[in-house]
């Protein structure tokens, strides 16, 4: 056992950082401090500018636009991006269909959304839950009824992150209904102008938009946008969660929002001091940080185990309950630093409409408006108690 | 040793859950929460109208000489609903401190338009470096003539926006953190030298920062002698918050329940997952613990107890934890509808956090309360 990185491993973090520091535009970096969601085109452009250096997708297969890193490469470029304070990149595309597209799709799909979900030119959605499917995500019912050349769906989806944004949407559909569940879904790319879809905005307890419902009424989707085979979906579905390793624990984000706590708590006062010089503060950070060594810790021991080819089953899980709860608790902290302003709180549209902003000081609004979004940590991707009923399955039992 | 309410108690009891029920079901409170006042005044009409206003002032004040009990069983009902009006700003800040403090005339004037319903308070105390030391005070007070000069900063005040007299607390004498050298006073809204900035608050009630310059204001009570008074009253209000968040918890125990032994996933209700059953059992201890410390400590204060303010503390560090657990736990059990605005549940996660943080969250006063481990206070 070591812990040492090698000369070229470390060369290559100084590299990263300092791209990284140069390129990133002080207004991504501001909103992404402050808590709140990137703007559409500022993350759009961002990704841009990593596409051009070819660090957009570190974890694809070289031959389709990956950078070829070793395992502790990909380990340090995600920990320097994070401790740059940047936005996470939008998912969707880049870690979750655009792999499922070069494993498991025709030539003709990954020729025709590679190159995009790569440029950034695309916004892709997920389209899985569904009123009735949460957790149970197997139980789904929008239907595709195949009709010649096309697929016609019908049914609705929810919770769907940025639909409003997108271009297209990854979606799981019943394709047979008279199978056991996870052997009648398909896995359909479909575009997002098609006549028939309706999305219609859901608003957060934040007060945001970044919630929707989309329904389909006879959407005609062609049968070529179809995922590997028919009924075969539930497979491309969990080979795509399985995908979101090398983040779920966010361990860099959380090292660097802990970071501003303690900056808000050096700016904080109390009295004639400040919030930094209570031990009972300092106490709580202390706790949250020992708990953020240990999940690093954590993470580092599956890399090391996953490079030396030992197969993890349920470790993801461990890392993405506690990685959820640390993130979770740095945001309340944050909040509660706040004192009689950790009350104060409108949406962002409100905010900006006022000529009197801001309301306390100028960091109390994103620490509220991410402590609120965050409590969907323990929820989203799979809720804690469902995380936690993985681990008890594949690990105790 | 009674923790059973009286038969006038459940009247009273009766009598709010029934206005609770006629008026504050979830998508009016909503409407109102986002209405230019935040509130409704034909319901601060009715709260006049049945007395509620009234309830804590001594008789000879205009009052019915309700006890901090009475109190608890009006807030906790109303904090089942999330009520907007400004009862706590009004009447148990603002009021009670004039009750505690005012001359007879001062009293006269305005004790009786304030259980009335006619003439709304509010209590700025708080500043942006006081963080929640109730004894941390900038704003100072100079006398001329027989008015006095306040000038300072004065930071979430309760309902000031629609407050039609402010309560300013302000130092006379002494260093920022004395204990003595504090005062009360009192202004007009509508002052010149006042700058406000209103805004709302994440449980949709409504807040203030204010800008004092050489505000002319009225003293209440003697110079430099308001702070016990000042906590005393703070010390009420938490107990009726306290009793608010003990009706939000059960509301929000009872909606996860309703709704987890409704919501079906892996063909059967989530609550048949025992998971789920003990989370609610933890939520209900909580909420048990939160109902028990608030009616004892309500009751201690009610029969004049000395020393109130480590079982004040000692009640809101119990509370405050809970209803973060229970309200975010609400939220969890309730899964992706549980972050929406259009749902209850998130309301109620954030009017409890709120609670939390009001007159000082459950880590000031635990600490408050370990203070009066280490003077030998709370031995
Ligand atoms: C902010 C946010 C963004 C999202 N973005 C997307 C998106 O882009 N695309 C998409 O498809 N979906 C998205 N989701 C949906 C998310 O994946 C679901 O909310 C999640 O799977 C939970 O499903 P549910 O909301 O129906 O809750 P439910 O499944 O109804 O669960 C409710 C509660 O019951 C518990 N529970 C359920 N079953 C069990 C069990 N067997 N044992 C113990 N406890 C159980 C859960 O843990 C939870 O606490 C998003 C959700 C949120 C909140």
């Amino acid at each position: 056992m070591d812990l040492q990185f090698s000369s070229d491993d470390l060369a290559f973090q100084d590299e990263v950082r300092s791209f990284l520091k140069e390129n990133l535009p002080a207004s991504v970096l501001d909103r992404s401090d402050r808590g709140l969601h990137p703007l559409k085109d500022d993350i759009v452009a961002w990704q841009k500018t990593l596409h051009k250096k070819g660090w957009i997708a570190p974890n694809w297969p070289v031959k389709h636009g990956g950078t070829g890193w070793s395992l502790t490469q990909k380990y340090i470029y995600n920990r320097e991006y994070f401790l740059t304070g940047a936005p996470q990149t939008i998912a969707f595309g880049l870690n979750m269909v655009g792999p499922v597209i070069y494993t498991f799709g025709t030539q003709k799909q990954k020729d025709k959304y590679l190159t995009d979900i790569l440029q950034s030119n695309v916004w892709w959605c997920q389209g899985y839950s569904e009123p009735g499917a949460g957790s149970d995500l197997a139980s789904l019912r929008t239907r595709a009824v195949r009709d010649g050349d096309d697929y016609v769906v019908n049914g609705q989806k929810i919770w769907t992150s940025w639909a409003q944004y997108a271009d297209m949407m990854f979606c799981l559909v019943r394709t047979d209904p008279d199978v056991k569940q996870q052997e009648g879904i398909s896995f359909l790319l479909i575009d997002m102008t098609s006549p028939g879809i309706e999305v219609r905005p859901i608003i957060g307890l934040d007060g945001e938009h970044s919630l929707n419902e989309v329904f389909f009424d006879d959407v005609r989707v062609p049968a070529e946008n179809l995922i590997g085979e028919e009924n075969k979906g539930w497979t491309y579905a969990k080979f795509l969660l399985g995908n979101e390793r090398n983040t779920i624990a966010r361990v860099s984000r959380s090292q660097y929002q802990l970071k501003r706590l303690k900056e808000v708590a050096r700016a904080e006062r109390r009295g004639a001091g400040h919030l930094i010089e209570d031990t009972d503060f300092r106490r709580r950070i202390a706790r949250i940080e020992t708990d953020l060594m240990a999940l690093e810790a954590m993470e580092l021991r599956y890399l090391s185990q996953d490079i030396a080819g030992k197969k993890l089953m349920a470790e993801p899980s461990v890392l993405k309950i506690r990685g959820a709860e640390i993130a979770q608790a740095i945001k309340t902290l944050t909040v509660e630093a706040l004192g009689p302003y950790g009350m104060v709180y409108e949406s962002e549209d409100q905010l900006t409409m006022r000529n009197d902003g801001p309301l306390g000081p100028e960091y109390a609004h994103g620490a509220m408006a991410d402590h609120l979004y965050q409590r969907a940590a323990t929820i989203y991707g799979g809720t804690n108690e469902i995380q936690r009923n993985i681990i008890a399955k594949l690990i105790l039992r | 040793m009674n923790f059973e309410l009286s038969g006038e108690q459940q009247m009273l009891k009766d009598s709010v859950e029934r206005f609770v029920q006629d008026n504050y079901e979830f998508a009016k409170r909503k409407d109102l929460a986002g209405s230019a006042l935040g509130y409704s005044d034909s319901h601060w009409a009715v709260f006049a109208e049945m007395g509620w206003l009234m309830l804590p002032f001594a008789e000879e004040n205009g009052g019915l000489g309700g006890s901090a009990v009475d109190m608890g069983v009006v807030t906790e009902a109303l904090g089942a609903g999330m009520t907007l009006e400004p009862l706590v700003p009004s009447v148990l800040l603002g009021g009670k401190l004039v009750e505690a403090l005012g001359g007879a005339a001062q009293k006269d004037n305005i004790l009786s338009a304030v259980a009335g319903g006619q003439l709304k308070l509010a209590l700025a105390y708080g500043e942006p470096h006081a963080r929640f030391d109730l004894n941390y005070v900038e704003a100072t007070a100079v006398k001329s003539g027989n008015k006095y000069v306040l000038n300072g900063r004065k930071s979430v005040v309760l309902q000031a926006a629609s407050a039609d007299k402010i309560v300013v607390i302000a130092r006379t004498s002494g260093d920022a953190a004395d204990t003595s050298g504090i005062s009360a006073f009192l202004i007009d809204a509508d002052t010149t030298g006042l700058l406000k900035q209103d805004y709302p608050m994440v449980d949709g009630q409504r807040a203030s920062d204010l800008w004092l310059q050489d505000v002319q204001a009225e003293l209440l009570g003697a110079e430099g002698a308001a702070f016990a008074a000042l906590q005393s009253v703070i010390d009420g209000a938490i107990c009726a918050v306290c009793s608010e968040a003990v009706g939000a918890m059960g509301r929000v125990l009872e909606m996860t329940k309703d709704y987890t032994a409704t919501r079906n996933q892996f063909g059967k209700a989530i609550s048949d997952n025992q998971v789920v059953q003990h989370r609610l059992v933890d939520m209900f201890t909580v909420l048990e613990e939160s109902k028990a410390i608030t009616d004892m400590t309500t009751m201690r204060l009610a029969e004049g107890a000395q020393n109130t303010s480590a079982l004040v503390s000692a009640m809101k560090a119990k509370v405050g934890e809970a209803a973060r657990f229970v309200g975010a736990q609400g939220v969890q059990l309730h899964g992706g509808i549980g972050m929406t605005d259009e749902y209850p549940i998130g309301h109620y996660f954030k009017r409890l956090m709120a609670i939390d943080v009001m007159f000082g969250d459950s880590a000031h006063h635990l600490n408050r309360y370990a203070e009066g481990i280490a003077t030998g206070a709370n031995s």
